[in-house]
Parts: C-alpha cells; structure tokens; sequence
C-alpha cells in the first residue's frame, strides 16, 4: 500500500472530506483564493480568516507519468501519478493518481473528476476520467 | 570585474579531494569522507590545524519535512562527526538539507569566508547509497504514525523518489515543447562516453542509442538510462580567503559567481511552470552577478541526477533559449568534448556515480587547473557547475 500521511488538525479537511464524498481545500474567506496546501494565512490578501470548502471535484490532467518500479513491497505497478489542475483556480493543484482506467489512455489536458482511496482514517483524492 | 563588493571575489578554492568511489566498497562513509577531507586539505597545503570552518549537505539527518527528505545512505556524517574525527576546532560549521540545492553549501562557506569569519572552510558531500541500499528496500524515511510536512503531499501516491517528481516536469517539457527521448537520450550516451576516459567512473562500457531506447521505464517518460547510479563516495573542498591564492601549491579557482534563487513555490508538487525548474531563477540570479556570458564558459558540469535536469539547467543558465534544449543537445556532437559546450565531462552521476553535485564540482576544478588528463578540455577557463532539480537550485561559475 502507499503511505498514509498523519492527520492533525491543519489537514484533517483534506484528508478526511472524502468519507462525505466532498475534496475540501482551505479557501480564504476575505479574498476567496484557495490555499493548497493548507496555511494559516492566505497568501495573497495576508488575512487569516481562512477555512476549508468543498470544491467541485473537477479538474484536467496538467502532466503525469506511468510509475513501472515498485518502490516498496507490496505496491502494484504500473500505477499513474498526475497533477491534476482543479477548475476552480489555475494554480490550484493536486499530487494524485488516475485511477479505473488504462495507464495509456491518460493524456495531458483530460478531464478529470475526483473520488476517494480510503486507507484506514485517510480518504486520499484519487481522480477518474471524467464522463465524456 | 566590475563590482569589487562581491563576496565572491573575497574567496577562493584552494584544494579539492576525493575519496575512492564505486559500488560494493569496502571501507565505510566515515573513512571515505576523512579520506576525501584530508586530500582536500593537503591539496591546499594545509593542515587540519588550519581548517577553522566545516560546512556539509545536509549534515546527519535521517529524516526531514522539507522538500529534500534524505533516503538510506544519502546523508552522510555531519560536521560534528567530522570535527571531532579531525580534532578542528573551529570559528564556524553548519549543515542542513533546506537550502537552494546541495552546492548551497559552497555557497554558505564563502560567505563564512568573505565575512571574515573564517579563513579555510571545508565543505564535503559524503554518501554511501550503495551499500545502503543493499541493505534496505526503502528510499524516502516515513514514520510508521504516517507521512508529514511537506512529503504528505507526495508519498501518498505512490510518488516515492526522484523519478517520479521529475518525470512529472519532464512530460510537461515533452508536451509544450517537442522534446524527444532520442535528444534526452544524448546527456546519458554523452556521459557515458566521457567516463571512458576516467579512471574512477563507475560505468564505462560504450552505451547506444538502442540500448537506451530499449531500457526499462522506470517512471515513463524517464527510463534507466535517464537515472544516475548509487555509489559509496566523497567529495570535499577548501574555501580559502583569496589573499591565500598565492601559497596555494595548485592553481586557485576562482568564482566568478554564485546563483541561489528560488523564485517560485517552495514545493515539488505546486511549481507553476513544470517546463522549467527552479534553475531558471538560479541562472538568472548567476548571470546578474557578473560581466560574462553564457559564451564565455569552456565546460559545464551540469546536475545530472536524472538527465532531464541537464536540460532545465541549459536553459536556466541560458545556454539555450526556454524550451529549446531538445534541440540544442540533439546529435550531442555540440555538447562531446570536441564540442561547443562540453558537457559532464567526468562522465557526470550518470556514469561516473551519484556524487550529488560534488562530482561535478571536483570535475570543474580539474579542468579550470588542468588536471583532467585524457578528458581535458583544452584551455579552460571558465567552467559552470550546477546543482539540483525542480524547486532546488544552486550554481556556481568558477574561472582560472
């Protein structure tokens, strides 16, 4: 299996959002940017009235590789790491993997849309092509 | 040159030294990291006695948060380890892994220098991923209480080492910009053909375009033959103060500048551009400090941790316009040894071991003292040397 990270109060929202089906990012509440990943203060305005939303869950491919080694026993390759650009924000962006589809089928650009891999406590934003 | 302010005109380096490198070494990272120490510091006609700085990357860490977490084997001793091996005593020492890119600490040893707070600072870079890697399966530390700082947003993918994360910009370069395999290709047969011509290169036999091509994947578009090689070894230097540079026994090299920028996120994952690295800011920052040019350097050492990066860091040192090294390396005759540009000239980590930059540096010595034997770039002068990826970057141009 992957690694699971530790969740603690500054990530639980992330984290944790997919066990009601919702990809929570910390969004400034004065200046409405999204902060990813989570900080007390929002980068832009500087003000710290910031808490997480649920955003769409949409998103395109912005680049992405096949993983063919396995790294740590027991993980099965291949496997596609992306980051996916969320439609929210061009600069709002995830580290994740696309998932329930064939690894050659993944092209930069695609749409994609989020689910969830649970590992113990841990809902990790997966993404699936999205329904064309 | 123009501006006599410059820290960097305040320091030199006046001695270098390397311990043995290779796979399935005997002798363990402390002793080939005092090995390459002493060298270095004879080579500058000197005595540990006269040594009153140390500087390391990233110093004894077993783990860290930031965005160079260390893997079995990657660390090395720290300076205390060091210090008390040698019996310094010291004004100043320092070590960790949150820098811009491992040559930083070059970088710090000159400022301790030109501060005058100290005179000769020994800075090294000790691995012995090699044997560490025999012994363990893991290559990033997580704790069993699961993934923190900054790796949480990485390891949970699956995205577990260097290929991963840089295979992710090299697609990106791929797609906006045409770069082929075949042009990447070139920075590995290159190396490889460099290092048939030193004695200490781990990997010699001739290798082919075919042979690359045909390579496993490890992380598409990045296969084996884009990846550096474990080794167990050491590299150090002495960071003098320039008014030493006429007792030194070797030539002393000069730097002629520094570049250690980082414009843009601290982050692997959020970096803006994927088609350019954190070398972009670094090359510039190197390029604003100083009268030369791009043409003005003989050779280049270039991090080569994966091949991709030599690319990035053509364009970031503006060897290359932004999007063109593809092409400015395609057939490799511009950057052999008889070439425009000669590249990696030691045979680079590719080939010659992962001596994390420190390899590079030791290379460009060589050459600006003429020193570097059958792979001798005639006349050189001016070498740059480079270090790091994605949101890593240091660099350094050195000169006679």
């Amino acid at each position: 299996m992957f690694p699971i990270p530790q969740v603690n109060d500054d990530n639980r929202a992330f984290w944790t959002g997919g066990r009601e089906g919702e990809l929570r990012i910390v969004r400034c509440n004065d200046c409405g940017y999204y902060i990813h990943p989570p900080s007390p203060r929002c980068p832009r305005c500087l003000g710290d009235d910031v808490e997480p939303h649920a955003v769409s869950g949409r998103g395109v491919v912005y680049t992405y590789t096949v993983n063919r080694r396995e790294w740590s026993p027991g993980v099965e390759v291949p496997y596609v790491i992306a980051i996916v650009r969320l439609d929210e924000q061009s600069d709002l962006r995830l580290m994740t993997n696309i998932v329930a589809c064939d690894p050659d089928e993944v092209k930069i650009d695609m749409p994609v849309q989020v689910d969830f891999r649970e590992q113990g406590d841990v809902f990790a934003p997966v993404f699936r092509k999205a329904p064309a | 040159m123009t501006m006599p302010q410059r820290f960097e005109d305040r320091c030199i380096i006046s001695g270098i030294g390397q311990s043995e490198v290779g796979r399935r070494m005997t002798r363990g990272v402390l002793a080939l990291t005092l090995d390459a120490c002493l060298e270095a510091i004879g080579d500058a006609g000197l005595t540990p006695a006269d040594i009153d700085g140390v500087i390391s990357w990233p110093g004894a860490v077993t783990r860290a948060e930031g965005l160079a977490p260390p893997g079995p084997g990657s660390s090395g001793p720290g300076p205390h380890a060091v210090i008390d091996a040698l019996r310094l005593n010291t004004n100043w020492h320092a070590a960790g892994p949150e820098t811009p890119g491992m040559l930083a600490s070059v970088i710090h040893g000159c400022m301790a220098v030109a501060s005058g707070m100290c005179r000769h600072v020994l800075v090294y870079r000790a691995l012995n991923e090699d044997t560490a890697w025999r012994q363990s399966t893991e290559r990033v530390a997580t704790d069993a209480g699961g993934v923190t700082g900054m790796m949480q947003w990485i390891l949970p993918f699956g995205a577990f080492s260097g290929p991963n994360w840089m295979s992710l910009y090299a697609r990106r370069h791929m797609h906006e910009y045409g770069t082929t395999r075949e042009q990447i290709a070139q920075i590995s047969l290159n190396a490889r053909r460099n290092a048939a011509l030193n004695p200490k290169a781990v990997l010699t036999k001739p290798l082919t375009l075919d042979e690359y091509l045909s390579s496993p994947m490890i992380s598409d578009p990045l296969c084996l033959y884009d990846c550096d090689i474990a080794i167990d070894g050491a590299t150090a230097v002495v960071i003098s103060d320039a008014a030493y540079a006429g007792d030194t026994p070797n030539p002393a090299i000069h730097f002629e500048a520094v570049g250690s920028a980082l414009h843009g996120r601290a982050s692997w994952d959020q970096w803006e551009d994927m088609t350019e690295t954190a070398a972009m800011g670094a090359g510039k920052h190197l390029w604003s400090r100083t009268d030369m040019t791009p043409a003005d350097v003989d050779c280049a050492q270039l991090y080569d941790g994966f091949t991709v990066l030599t690319l990035y860091w053509l364009e970031g040192l503006q060897f290359c316009g932004k999007g063109e090294s593809g092409a400015f390396v395609e057939g490799g005759e511009r950057i052999g040894l008889t070439g425009e540009l000669p590249l990696a000239t030691s045979g680079g980590q590719l080939s010659a071991g992962r001596l994390h930059s420190f390899g590079h540096l030791y290379e460009a010595c060589l050459q600006l003292r003429g020193q570097a034997g059958g792979r001798q770039v005639p006349d050189a002068k001016v070498s740059a040397v480079s270090a790091g990826a994605g949101p890593l970057a240091s660099c350094l141009l050195l000169r006679t």
